[in-house]
């Protein structure tokens, strides 16, 4: 038992690190901050083109989510920081992740503005069309809103997920809250820090996840 | 060399491929070997949580959601590395492969957990009451009436989440378990190109667009949340 704690749990190492883990997570709030709403704004064009009248526009996007669905993010993050160098494109690790966020999450917020605005009816678009809105106008005043109402509990557990996505660019060396601990661990050769970096995941993400399940359940009764 | 000539060169280099192939095959199985394992595991103890809960002993389900929260809101990887790194130290040493497919299979199982739960409460009490009183013990009322019910309802999100934790064995990469992604960057840095890591997409891509238009399809059919 106290080999367990001083393994897992040892406060001197947890404030030897502190300072380090500090700066990491503000990376990570950084991180967030970029990749949630790009993804956000790059899903919401994906889902606008994937329900466009025509087709050309329809099927390569749909194409495109798909493959962007398939690949892990993982991969697709390796990809782009160590398959595009030998192409001559090199990236920063910072502007690697956000590439390859903007990639994973657009598909995957674009499928789900998508099934919101397949869940209010063809009647709604003709109705505001009659009044002489412009179908672009239809869409961002009328069909949109409550489109987005519709599908509120899966873009919160989506955004959830790409939060603890954002753990994956400590494997390209960014140094976000999981790189820091990571590197805490292997010069103190103890799990603390590490232990420590889910703490602080946990402090961020505990209560978006009991309000996810809250609305989830509140909308499917 | 042309712009087109260069860029196969970096990605579609024939004897790269041909060097690497038996590699990324390895890789490709040990992917396969481990989804299957997760998909399997992780479904049947989410099952399992969901009807355990469904007895309502207090102190019981205190725990059960505790831990579906923890997994819920800790990313793998964190999890991944405290088990690999921590554990040895404590004596209790598990390889790569024993610690992807633990910490898998735990998410998954959270994730089903609360998927299945919700399927659970969907049911409406008249079904519970009606087939109690034909004389149907709570276990053959759970398993003959409601969870065929329930679990029809939760096909559609199971699916879609199945297919994201399943995506996640390429994680195994950061604790050295010779999976897909791992086989290809070790073989992207002996030959120096990134032609190994196309492979490996590309089997990525053969491996889960089946599933993830399978899945679209599940979706349209058990329209989970239509009004």
């Amino acid at each position: 038992m106290e080999q367990f704690l001083f393994q897992f749990f040892n406060l001197d190492i947890m404030v030897q690190a502190w300072p380090i883990m500090l700066r990491g997570f503000g990376m990570t709030l950084l991180l967030c901050a970029v990749v949630i709403p790009m993804g956000l704004a790059g899903g919401l064009l994906v889902a606008i083109a994937s329900t466009a009248p025509q087709r050309w526009i329809r099927w390569p996007t749909a194409v495109l989510v798909d493959l962007f669905r398939a690949v892990p993010p993982l991969a697709l993050l390796i990809f782009i920081s160590a398959g595009l160098p030998f192409a001559g494109i090199r990236l920063s690790p910072f502007t690697a992740v956000c590439l390859s966020f903007l990639l994973n999450n657009s598909a995957y917020y674009g499928e789900i503005y998508r099934a919101g605005i397949d869940s209010i009816g063809t009647g709604q678009t003709e109705a505001a069309r009659s009044t002489g809105l412009n179908s672009l106008q239809a869409m961002a005043y009328v069909v949109l809103p409550q489109a987005v109402r519709n599908v509120l509990p899966d873009l919160v557990s989506n955004t959830i997920e790409v939060v603890k996505l954002t753990s994956l660019a400590s494997v390209v060396a960014f140094a976000e809250l999981l790189y820091s601990a990571d590197m805490a661990r292997s010069i103190t050769y103890n799990a603390s820090p590490i232990v420590m970096a889910a703490g602080f995941y946990l402090v961020l993400l505990w209560p978006a996840v009991r309000l996810a399940s809250r609305l989830e359940r509140k909308l499917s009764t | 060399m042309t712009r087109s000539e260069r860029f196969i060169d970096t990605f579609f280099k024939y004897d790269v491929m041909q060097q690497y192939w038996p590699d990324i095959l390895k890789g490709l199985f040990v992917t396969c070997q481990i989804a299957v394992l997760v998909v399997v595991c992780g479904l049947a103890l989410g099952l399992c949580l969901a009807i355990l809960r469904s007895y309502r002993f207090r102190l019981v389900n205190l725990c059960i959601i505790v831990f579906i929260d923890l997994l819920r809101a800790l990313p793998p990887l964190v999890l991944i590395l405290i088990l690999y790194f921590g554990l040895p130290n404590v004596g209790v040493s598990l390889s790569g492969y024993v610690v992807l497919w633990l910490v898998l299979t735990l998410v998954l199982a959270a994730f089903a957990e609360e998927i299945f739960w919700a399927g659970i409460l969907s049911v409406p009490q008249g079904q519970w009451q009606a087939a109690r009183s034909t004389g149907m013990s709570y276990f053959k009322t759970l398993i003959y009436v409601v969870l065929p019910q329930a679990i029809r309802m939760t096909i559609a999100p199971l699916t879609n989440r199945t297919i994201a934790i399943t995506k996640n064995t390429a994680l195994g990469m950061v604790i050295g378990v010779g999976e897909l992604l791992n086989q290809a960057t070790t073989a992207q840095s002996f030959a120096g190109n990134a032609t190994p890591l196309m492979m490996a997409t590309i089997a990525y891509l053969i491996l889960f667009i089946p599933v993830v238009y399978a899945g679209r399809r599940i979706e349209q059919a058990y329209a989970w949340r239509k009004r």
